[in-house]
């Protein structure tokens, strides 16, 4: 089956982002195929290549960024939505560039998107999941 | 119908508005904090009755990491992470009261 | 593309956290989609279209005038819990007067807000294809 996550919460703050990261990871080893992972609002934090976790506690980027959740032609579908993320300064190098910003932060296994792509996950996915605060 | 509660009824009143709405096909899904509704507290009654039609999950692992493994209130059936999977592919469109 | 039947459901009051803004947002955006939408108020949520909001004094963008655009993007399924607006002491009086322009009746105006009571509500949900939370 598709199935597509909403992710409303940031890292470590709230538990939904495990949740959903845990959730994935046995759908997948169940053979479940996951279309897209939409992080909103505060969720866009889940992205930041800059976060530095205590070594004895999980990576939570990184756990996201090693499912390795691509379309067909090799791009990450671990979607941010681009004006939650610009609100809360969480930049692609093309975003840093374009509003004159020295630096980005948003991890490479996630991309910067567009709100269609997760009216566009509801639509392709045969289910849709949201875990949030 | 999956709905899934992620917050405790002590805390917010998702779980309320979530029985408030629930019909008589869907199954609930405690997880997170929702699984402090799953222990035998004073908010139990709210499910007793869903609970008894084998119409409560709750997250083992939520369960487990909350220390209430021993208090679980009576016909609650516990999943693992596979086991959410099952029920968001068998039980149709999913409703978090996030 | 396929149309599904997708609701929004908004439990969350305007100002307190960004939920109620960024879920009209996605609102807005989904209206070019064609899907068929629904929007639900519960709980806290229903102060999100309460008449009368002034954000001036906390210095906030007031968003709530937006309401009154989606009549135009067809989007006209508001459906508000009857049993949530008691609670507050509120009644259908206290909302936005939102309103569509019916193409199949002649463009007359009609209301988008219906408010129902929880067992309508339960139905209407078990309608959905896709239900977001905010």
């Amino acid at each position: 089956m598709k199935i597509s996550i909403q992710v409303n919460e940031g890292p470590y703050q709230h538990q939904a982002s495990d949740t959903a990261y845990q959730f994935a990871k046995a759908a997948i080893e169940k053979g479940h195929e996951i279309f897209r992972v939409f992080f909103y609002h505060d969720g866009v934090n889940n992205a930041s290549r800059f976060t530095l976790p205590p070594q004895d506690d999980r990576n939570v980027i990184n756990q996201w960024a090693e499912l390795g959740i691509k379309n067909a032609d090799g791009e990450p579908e671990l979607v941010v939505c681009i004006a939650a993320a610009l609100r809360r300064g969480m930049l692609d190098e093309s975003e840093a560039s374009k509003n004159d910003i020295n630096g980005n932060n948003l991890h490479p296994a996630f991309r910067i998107s567009g709100l269609g792509q997760l009216i566009e996950a509801g639509i392709k996915s045969d289910r849709l999941v949201v875990f949030g605060d | 119908m999956l709905h899934i509660v992620n917050k405790s009824s002590f805390e917010r009143n998702s779980l309320k508005s979530c029985l408030n709405t629930i019909d008589d096909t869907s199954v609930m899904l405690l997880i997170e904090d929702g699984v402090i509704s799953a222990a035998k507290n004073t908010n139990a009654p709210m499910i007793a009755d869903l609970a008894v039609q084998g119409r409560v999950y709750a997250l083992q692992g939520d369960v487990e990491a909350r220390g209430i493994s021993s208090k679980l209130a009576d016909n609650i059936k516990l999943v693992g992470y596979a086991g959410f999977v099952d029920l968001v592919v068998e039980h149709g469109t999913a409703v978090s009261w996030v | 593309m396929a149309t599904k039947k997708f609701m929004y459901l908004n439990r969350r009051s305007s100002f307190g956290t960004i939920y109620a803004i960024e879920s009209l947002e996605v609102v807005l955006i989904a209206a070019a989609f064609e899907q068929d939408v629904s929007l639900a108020f519960i709980d806290d949520g229903v102060y999100q279209i309460v008449e009368g909001q002034n954000a001036d004094g906390i210095g906030m963008k007031n968003f709530s005038k937006t309401f009154h655009a989606l009549g135009d993007y067809d989007i006209n399924k508001l459906y508000v819990s009857a049993e949530s607006l008691e609670e507050r002491g509120l009644s259908a009086d206290d909302l936005m007067p939102l309103v569509y322009e019916d193409e199949d009746d002649d463009w007359a105006e009609k209301p988008s807000i219906k408010v129902v009571f929880n067992v309508e509500l339960s139905k209407i949900m078990s309608e959905q294809d896709v239900c977001l939370s905010f």
